[in-house]
């Protein structure tokens, strides 16, 4: 069964019909990619699967569960970690512990223990940290491991990003838009560490991309959006060749 | 000998400023607002704790009489997000200041009707008795002040630093949208932090009780000396928030006692004034300068 299944999802801000009627599969340790042009309703999409919005109809179910009437503080838990288009990262802490707080959600003890720091307390902290130092190495980020995330370049914040949602140890990543802002040779490492994710850590990412140079290189399936609604849906090639969705790009009819 | 005596009373104002301060820095680590009823709760505390404590009214031990003043007001800031404030949920920090400053007047106001004008004080067990070490006069009441606020800011610092609820409220302060994502559900955090701050507030009103006269407007002012003590401190910090509360509280009786009259009044504020200039950031700076 798939991993993600999405079901006629629509949502309207005001009279605009933002998502209307989309519905797509992810298999669990497939790369799914979303594109489309601007305003096409892919970032909502993720909202909408990482519950910051309510839909007005459709269906979310992810695992076989219904995560449709779920808050946004229980998405974590279930195993769905995201990242955000413009990063979204606790400015005021360490990288180290950014990816800590992403442990959050995995953490049992309870507060009395933790305020006496007992025994049990202390081997939970080892355990967390050790798996944190798992993910440092994984992205490369030993050298930022103590620096305020205030004093990073951006395309070392957008990685810290991507660490801080894999100590949550997910199943399904969301990655809106890995690549946007950064180099090419930062574009080149994105690529690589999105397909480690997918050989090496068995997971399944769903992705907004405009780069189709990394789409085509790391997506199993890619799904066009424009307007709100479902254009073609293949691999790369098929729909960068399709009719409908370079017409949407390029608001023409295509010419033979 | 004379120094020593202000520098005995100065601490022990101080301590409950710090307290206060304390409340202020709570709800600003986890909302990144001001609470600006801070004083003012803490005066409902007072009275709270003198219905409790005081024989004219429930006669209780000193010790129940200030747990239940604690948890009730607690219970209240915790409504008091849930009913009130989580309507604003979301929206710019200056509402949350103009609503709080309302929400005083509405404490101010009840209080009055509830238990009137006039000054009234806490019957502790431990009123009126003193230590002499030589000259040196200690009240009791001072160093149970001073025991307490070091007692509470501990208890408190080590909450934020060890305990996962702590490091999830720091983390919704600094983004709530990425803290939301970790698995941290902001507004039940929100309510927490209201009830532990009216926790706090209840302590400091019974403290300030047991040392001097309450009525209902005694917060207005002594708030907003509390908030240049957390501002002194760096807004943010709690043991940057029990030192300002010291700073304003040692100010106050030394520039009374060896400067002009009405210098005292002012004092604390001046110090903010320097210290705001001198370090923007306040003493224990919790922002750092951006890098670009």
């Amino acid at each position: 069964m798939s991993l993600l299944q999405v079901k006629d999802l629509s949502i309207s801000f005001g009279g605009v019909k933002a998502v209307d009627g989309v519905s797509f599969h992810v298999e669990a340790g497939e790369v799914f990619t979303l594109v489309g042009p601007n305003g096409a309703g892919k970032s909502t999409i993720f909202n909408l699967i990482s519950r910051l919005y309510e839909p007005s109809a459709g269906q979310i179910i992810f695992d076989g569960q219904d995560i449709t009437g779920l808050p946004a503080h229980d998405v974590a838990g279930l195993g769905i970690a995201r990242t955000f288009q413009n990063i979204e990262l606790f400015d005021h802490s360490s990288v180290l512990q950014n990816l800590l707080i992403g442990r959050h959600c995995r953490r049992q003890t309870r507060w009395f223990e933790e305020l006496l720091f007992l025994p049990k307390v202390r081997r939970s902290e080892r355990e967390q940290r050790l798996l944190v130092e798992e993910v440092i190495d994984f992205l490369d980020l030993a050298p930022y491991r103590d620096k305020l995330i205030a004093g990073l370049p951006y395309g070392v914040r957008k990685v810290v990003e991507i660490a801080r949602a894999l100590a949550s140890e997910p199943k399904l990543i969301l990655l809106d838009e890995p690549a946007s802002g950064l180099s090419v040779e930062e574009t080149q490492n994105m690529a690589w560490w999105i397909e480690d994710m997918q050989k090496d850590l068995g997971l399944t990412v769903l992705m907004v991309e405009h780069d189709m140079s990394l789409v085509s290189r790391v997506s199993d399936r890619v799904l066009a959006v424009a307007e709100g609604h479902p254009l073609a849906m293949g691999t790369a090639a098929e729909v960068q060749a399709n009719p409908k969705v370079i017409e949407a790009y390029l608001g023409t009819e295509a010419t033979s | 000998m004379d120094i020593l005596q202000l520098l005995v009373s100065g601490v022990a104002n101080g301590c409950i400023y710090g307290l206060l301060a304390l409340g202020f820095v709570l709800i600003y680590k986890a909302s990144e607002a001001v609470n600006f009823a801070q004083g003012d709760m803490m005066m409902l505390g007072a009275f709270l704790g003198i219905t409790f404590i005081n024989a004219e009214y429930a006669d209780l031990p000193f010790l129940i009489g200030i747990t239940l003043a604690a948890l009730i007001l607690g219970v209240f800031g915790y409504l008091l997000d849930r009913l009130v404030l989580r309507a604003i949920f979301g929206q710019p920090q200056f509402a949350m200041v103009i609503l709080t400053i309302a929400l005083g007047f509405l404490m101010r106001f009840a209080a009055g009707v509830i238990w009137g004008h006039d000054p009234a004080s806490l019957q502790t067990p431990f009123v009126g008795k003193v230590w002499e070490f030589g000259d040196l006069i200690i009240p009791v009441v001072d160093a149970v002040i001073i025991v307490t606020t070091v007692a509470l800011t501990s208890i408190l610092y080590f909450f934020f630093a060890r305990t996962r609820l702590g490091v999830a409220m720091q983390a919704s302060s600094q983004n709530q949208m990425a803290a939301y994502y970790m698995g941290i559900p902001v507004k039940r955090i929100n309510a927490i932090v209201w009830a532990l701050s009216g926790v706090v507030a209840a302590i400091a009103g019974v403290m300030f009780a047991a040392k001097g006269a309450v009525e209902p407007s005694v917060g207005l002012l002594f708030g907003i000396k509390a908030f240049a003590a957390a501002v002194i401190g760096g807004l943010g910090s709690l043991p940057g928030a029990l030192l300002g509360g010291l700073l304003v509280g040692i100010v106050e009786p030394f520039a009374g006692r060896y400067l002009p009259s009405g210098v005292g009044q002012i004092a604390p504020y001046v110090l903010m004034l320097l210290v705001l200039i001198l370090r923007p950031g306040g003493l224990f700076a919790q922002i750092s300068q951006k890098k670009v």
